[in-house]
């Protein structure tokens, strides 16, 4: 067990180490850099080389990497190009804001589509099953803008239920983001909800037709008993990794959801931080959004490990 | 000894829709009614319904199943019909299922006491503080060691023969009055079968319980059951006492089921019952089994016998039962091809060890050999020209790795294989000569796994043929024709796909792309043992009609415990008078169809995680240990006759005099040509 | 319950596998209706200029923001240009864009799966690493990346998307060749001594095929939805070319006072994505795939 967790950790820092490799090269391959984006329009001759060697950029591509991920490790992410500020400070609240909306899609759409999944899982090929499947298909494949608009439309302009912009500031305290932050979880919820749901309908459509389904029933156990006692702790496992990889895919998601909603978050500055040709913050969002991928999957691969008797014992005799 | 019926299935047929839209029935009219004190087998292959009806006996139908008609009745109720909540009590309470795969039939999640503890609350009449007594109580009675260590175990965590036995206490533990045992020793090895059952037909007499037995194993029934109920087609076809169905039944299916089963101590081939049952639906108005009779008349064609009394008791479905009698059940029929001299010596294996442990990191970066005891060592066996070799063993013996090896598939670890007076024979098909490649060929066990199935068996047969004779166009197409009617399919099966064929005949065609390319060595892994006993037979005589053909032939067997050699000699020398202790116990296992027969069981049904690193690979269950030797020394070789060696500690005066008179069963099912 | 009698029945001349499959797509609801707007959708791409009651750039400064009426039968945008007329042809370079660019990605990464699941060992290793990297960073950032150093020319986006899209393409391969690779066919094969050429392309490629068919429709959903994305943040099709992703992204604006020209983009662009994804579910079905466990991506 501690020899699989430690392989499993060397392999996610690995794929950081990777990563970060990928994104230091993709930046450096980008024309421009900092300086150019400092410097503006005077961004030529003495200046530059001055500007330049100020940075220290016109040292050697792999000293400056080493300097850049070692100051990573730290928490120390670079300085703005944009305003000379440090990085971690610009991006803390902002990475706050976007844990506040993932956090918030997450407490609502992991149980609602778990009850959903299990409840079209439970009752295979009938109305509820086609119809909530059949559901499911269109809130996952259609693009999230396309989602958003419709609902800014509906509940936004023509109910006026709930704002469909958010107006907060990407300091504004939490209690801020509120009623504004509705519709942005409900375009995400939507989304993650019809992935997780379906991966756990075929998990529990195949458990309960399992022989040690059919044997409790020939047990005589009570259909209720079967499907808590017996099937969803094995139905559910396979959803761990399912719900890990859609926060992966919400990491990304999240970055329309926000730049649609104006929400002030991670995503929404990485899209202007693109635009402005800031690179270090480009780096360092990359660099965050990706340890937090590499992060959420190895916390999932470990939990279907310790919530798994077969995994847990894995040392048990083989055939 | 008999009481009043207590199951009674009246005139039950369940079906289920087809893609056509009609209705297809797997059971039709199926009477039979279970008195309580007795133990019914009911036997039939696959497809026969024999598990729809074990289930339908508990009110259980599979998914898209349902009745068409008629009743099953348990103490007078029909369970069919019943509501679910009163289902529950009797189900588990009053009959109980021991199921045919108890691995997959435990929940992985639960720990074997809970799963226990459940039936009890389910069903017990017990205290609950009466529950952990009460569970140790049950694994004992299933003969358990280590209860208590049993019951703080997750299903995973044990043996194939340590889950059925759990399975057998949880049936116990409502304490039924009947129990259904759906195949509970299929795909145990044999000698694990034979303590199951064992145990099996000692509770039926110690705790009096009506057991209804399902299998398609003749040898298993003869074992536990008092009467024999066949099913051929959804259709009850025979029903009687043990022995005159075992001995002498009044059914053609049931003569021609018993001929083509093989014994060890017949040498004659088993006969093969030639075609296959009609699909569900597709029976014609007459008789269902007219197409492959024997003694069918023409209006056996056109009405459906029904279920008549026999003079001597029991009840059979044939309008001819008098005349069935004229059927053979044994094997008057052809003797194997005879055996004789043989030719020169083909491949030796000399001092064969094969590992299937790979380096690890650190042991590469250390430049260390990979670690562990390697999964076959030791092996001398010399193959001559036209010779039979069988290599017998239960699973992870070691068998199947012998013949990946001959034929490069896996490297061997030490030792080497010579081949054909050529010297020694390159360890990996890539490095081996093209004649080398064709001359030795493989068939595998599954035909479902070794046919690609999205190749026609034209393309099938094609790859041997376009690669070692470069054939093509008509030339190829006439060949892979005359393949086929060798393994007699017509030429309208070039154009299928092996989803399209039978078991029987999937593997006939794995056969026919193996002597396409004219080997001198056929390696068969296992050739039979996916597929139904009637088809196995058929399997068996093709192979032998192919083996005269190639001029070939002998029976010398070898016997392996955990990919070492323990004993190899003639057939007839090791199956008449096994000597090594494991060939005793192994054989003694074996299923025969004769009633009265029991088994003799030496070895406990342990698992073996991995062969021992030095001594005798059979120590650890060795009912005939000498001391501390067999543990320290490699066994030394011991020749009882002619070409007949033995690996064992114990002298071969003792070995050859200590003789317990066994049954004789097939175990040989790997042979190397 | 197999339909025994279904496949017991012996075909002389046996249909084409593409044939069977494709028919057994139609007889499915979800298979009939996908594979109907996915061709609608074509081919309307291909004969837009035809169709189209309007120039697409015309605008007409006496009605803008007009609702539906007899000449504009879905009204007209902000700048007075008929909606209709780009809708219908909104769709082209999306289209024309993902549909070159999904079978590249299938291809590329198809085959490197396909030989990293047969050799195995320390390059496999060190490859999917790198995979694992990519997938690590949201698509978002890699196509931003790409299109901020080269521009959003098709010659661009198409090898970009191929790109970024084959690498998931990779790891499907992969596991469905080690599969098949560990099956009997494989090592009969093998042990008649056929080459590993010949294996790959007899034994492994049309297994590996229908893992990859139904992942190839998957992925043209995925970079339909990535390219119209772009359009909508402006980093996509640059004005005044009609795209759905742009055209809703312009009509927000005016939401409040005219929600027509959002309706009709995004009903096109909706239909061809659930067209698309109702066919992959049909043909996962036709060709007995999980797609439930399919990665997300």
């Amino acid at each position: 067990m501690l020899r699989i967790f430690i392989h499993r950790l060397l392999l996610g820092i690995a794929t950081v180490a990777i990563v970060s490799g990928i994104i230091f090269a993709a930046v450096e391959a980008l024309p421009g850099d900092a300086c150019t984006a400092i410097l503006q329009r005077d961004a030529s001759g003495e200046r530059l080389a001055n500007c330049r060697r100020e940075l220290g950029i016109d040292r050697p591509a792999l000293t400056r990497y080493v300097e850049w991920a070692s100051g990573a490790v730290r928490g120390d992410l670079g300085i703005s190009a944009h305003n000379n500020k440090p990085i971690a400070s610009l991006v803390g609240d902002r990475l706050k804001n976007t844990l506040l909306l993932a956090g918030c899609s997450l407490a609502l759409g992991i149980p609602l589509a778990l009850f959903l999944g299990v409840l079209t899982g439970l009752r295979r090929d009938k109305l509820s099953d086609l119809a909530l499947s059949t559901i499911a298909i269109f809130a996952m494949t259609i693009p999230e803008f396309v989602t958003a608009t419709v609902l800014i439309f509906v509940f936004g302009i023509w109910l006026g239920w709930v704002p469909g912009i958010v107006t907060a500031s990407a300091s504004s305290s939490l209690s801020a983001f509120f009623p504004g932050i509705v519709l942005p979880v409900i375009v995400l919820t939507m989304v993650m909800t019809a992935h997780i749901m379906r991966t756990v309908r075929s998990s529990v459509i195949d458990v309960m037709s399992s022989d040690y389904v059919q044997m409790a029933t020939l047990k005589g156990v009570p259909y209720w008993q079967i499907v808590f006692r017996h099937a969803l702790p094995n139905a559910l496992l396979p959803a761990i990794n399912v719900i890990a990889l859609t926060v992966g895919w919400l990491l990304g998601g999240v970055v329309v959801v926000e730049k649609v909603f104006n929400y002030p978050g991670l995503g929404h500055y990485m899209i202007d931080s693109i635009s402005d040709r800031d690179l270090p913050v480009v780096q360092a969002i990359a660099l965050i959004v990706a340890t937090a991928y590499v992060g959420v999957n190895l916390a999932a691969d470990l939990l279907a490990m310790a919530f798994n008797p077969r995994l847990r014992t894995l040392k048990a005799r083989s055939p | 000894m008999t009481g009043d019926v207590l199951i009674d299935v009246q005139n039950l047929s369940i079906g289920f829709t087809g893609r056509s839209g009609k209705l297809l029935p797997v059971l039709r009219n199926i009477d039979l009614g279970v008195r309580r004190g007795e133990t019914v087998g009911i036997v039939g292959e696959s497809g026969s319904g024999k598990s729809t009806l074990a289930l339908a006996m508990m009110g259980y139908l599979k998914h898209g199943l349902r009745v068409i008609s008629g009743r099953s009745l348990f103490d007078g109720r029909d369970l069919l019909t019943m509501p679910s909540c009163e289902l529950q009590r009797i189900r588990g309470g009053k009959i109980a299922l021991i199921p045919q795969n108890s691995g997959q039939s435990l929940s992985p999640n639960l720990r074997v006491g809970a799963q226990l503890t459940e039936a009890l609350a389910l069903h017990g009449k017990l205290a609950l503080s009466a529950f952990p007594a009460r569970v140790i109580q049950l694994l004992q009675q299933v003969r358990l060691p280590d209860p208590e260590v049993i019951a703080s175990r997750y299903p995973h965590e044990l043996s194939g023969g340590q889950q059925q036995r759990v399975a057998i206490a949880m049936a116990l533990a409502g304490d039924p009055e009947a129990l259904l045992l759906d195949e509970p020793t299929t795909g145990l090895d044999v000698t694990t079968q034979a303590h199951i059952l064992a145990l099996l037909s000692d509770i039926a007499v110690r705790l009096d319980k009506v057991m209804v037995y399902v299998s398609h194993d003749l040898g298993a029934i003869a074992r536990v059951c008092s009467r024999v109920v066949v099913m051929y087609a959804g259709e009850i076809v025979l029903d009687g006492d043990a022995t005159s169905v075992l001995t002498n039944p009044g059914h053609p299916y049931a003569r021609g089921l018993l001929a083509s089963i093989p014994r060890l101590g017949n040498p004659n081939l088993p006969m093969a019952l030639e075609g296959r049952p009609p699909p569900p639906g597709d029976a014609g108005p007459g008789c269902s089994f007219v197409d492959r009779c024997a003694i069918a008349e023409a209006p056996c064609r056109s009405e459906r016998p029904g279920l008549q009394p026999l003079p001597a008791g029991g009840r059979v479905r044939c309008r001819l039962p008098e005349r069935a009698g004229s059927i053979p059940t044994k094997r008057a029929g052809k003797p194997a091809s005879a055996g004789g001299s043989f030719g020169e010596p083909l491949v030796r294996l000399s001092n064969l060890a094969i590992s299937y442990a790979r380096q690890s990191l650190v042991d590469q970066l250390l430049g260390r050999k990979p670690q562990g005891v390697p999964t076959v060592d030791r092996v001398n066996i010399e193959i001559r020209q036209g010779e039979v070799i069988g290599l017998v063993g239960e699973s992870g013996s070691g068998k199947s790795t012998i013949l990946k090896a001959v034929a490069g598939l896996v490297g061997p670890a030490n030792g080497e294989i010579a081949y054909d007076r050529s010297g020694a024979l390159p360890a990996t098909v890539e490095q081996r000569r093209p004649e080398q490649l064709r001359e030795i060929q493989l068939i595998f066990q599954n035909p479902d796994e070794s046919l690609n199935p999205r190749h026609t068996i034209e393309q099938i047969l094609a790859q041997p043929l376009q690669l070692y004779f470069g054939l093509s166009g008509d030339a190829l197409r006439k060949r892979s024709i005359a393949i086929l009617e060798r393994v007699r399919l017509g030429a309208h099966y070039l154009d299928r796909l092996p989803s399209q064929l039978s078991g029987g005949e999937k593997q006939r065609v794995a056969i026919a792309r193996a002597f396409a390319a004219e080997p001198k060595l056929l390696l068969c892994d296992e050739v039979t043992s996916a597929l139904d006993v009637s088809v196995q037979a058929a399997v068996l005589d093709l192979l032998d009609q192919l083996r005269r053909d190639v001029r070939a032939l002998s029976d010398r067997v070898a016997v392996l415990y955990q990919g070492r050699l323990c004993e190899i000699g003639p057939a007839a020398a090791v199956y008449s008078r096994p000597c090594h202790p494991y060939t005793e116990a192994l054989l003694g296992a074996v299923l025969e169809p004769e009633p009265g027969a029991r088994p003799i069981l030496m070895a406990e049904d342990i698992v073996e995680l991995s062969p021992p690193a030095k001594g005798c690979p059979f120590q650890r269950r060795c009912h005939r240990k000498v001391g501390s030797i067999c543990e320290s020394t490699t066994p030394p070789q011991r020749n009882a006759g002619a070409e007949h060696v033995i690996h064992c500690h114990i002298p071969i005066g003792e070995l050859t005099s200590a003789q317990t008179v066994s049954t004789l069963g097939n175990a040989v099912r790997p042979h190397v040509q | 319950m197999s339909d025994g009698p279904a496949t017991l029945v012996a075909t002389t001349a046996r249909p084409s596998r593409i044939v069977s499959v494709i028919c057994e797509v139609l007889s499915r609801p979800s298979g009939f209706i996908g594979l109907f707007l996915v061709i609608a959708h074509v081919l309307l791409a291909l004969f837009s200029p035809i169709f189209a009651p309007f120039d697409f750039k015309a605008m007409n400064a006496n009605a803008i923001l007009s609702p539906p009426d007899a000449t504009h039968w879905l009204g007209t945008d902000q700048l007075g240009r008929d909606i209709l007329t780009r809708t219908i042809m909104g769709g082209r370079q999306a289209i024309l864009v993902t549909a070159i660019a999904t079978p590249l990605a299938v291809a590329w990464g198809g085959l490197l799966g396909i030989y990293l699941g047969l050799a195995g060992g320390r390059l496999d290793d060190i490859l999917m690493r790198v995979v694992d990297a990519f997938l690590a960073l949201p698509w978002i950032l890699k196509m931003l990346l790409m299109i901020v150093t080269f521009g959003t020319g098709v010659s661009v986006l198409i090898p970009t998307l191929a790109f970024f899209y084959g690498i998931p393409v990779i790891r499907i391969a992969r596991a469905a060749t080690q599969n098949i690779v560990a099956r009997d066919f494989v090592l009969a094969a093998r042990a008649r001594g056929h080459s590993r050429v010949s294996i790959m392309r007899k034994e492994l490629f049309g297994n590996v095929l229908d893992a990859l068919m139904v992942e190839g429709a998957m992925r043209w959903s995925w970079m339909l939805l990535a390219f119209t994305s772009l359009s909508f943040l402006g980093f996509g099709v640059s004005p005044p070319t009609p795209d759905w992703g742009l055209m809703i992204a312009d009509s927000r604006n005016f939401m409040a006072i005219a929600p027509w020209p959002a309706f009709a983009p995004v009903i096109a662009l909706s239909s061809l994505i659930i067209g698309i994804n109702l066919t992959a579910d049909a043909l996962a079905k036709a060709l007995g795939i999980d797609r439930a466990q399919a990665a997300v991506h």
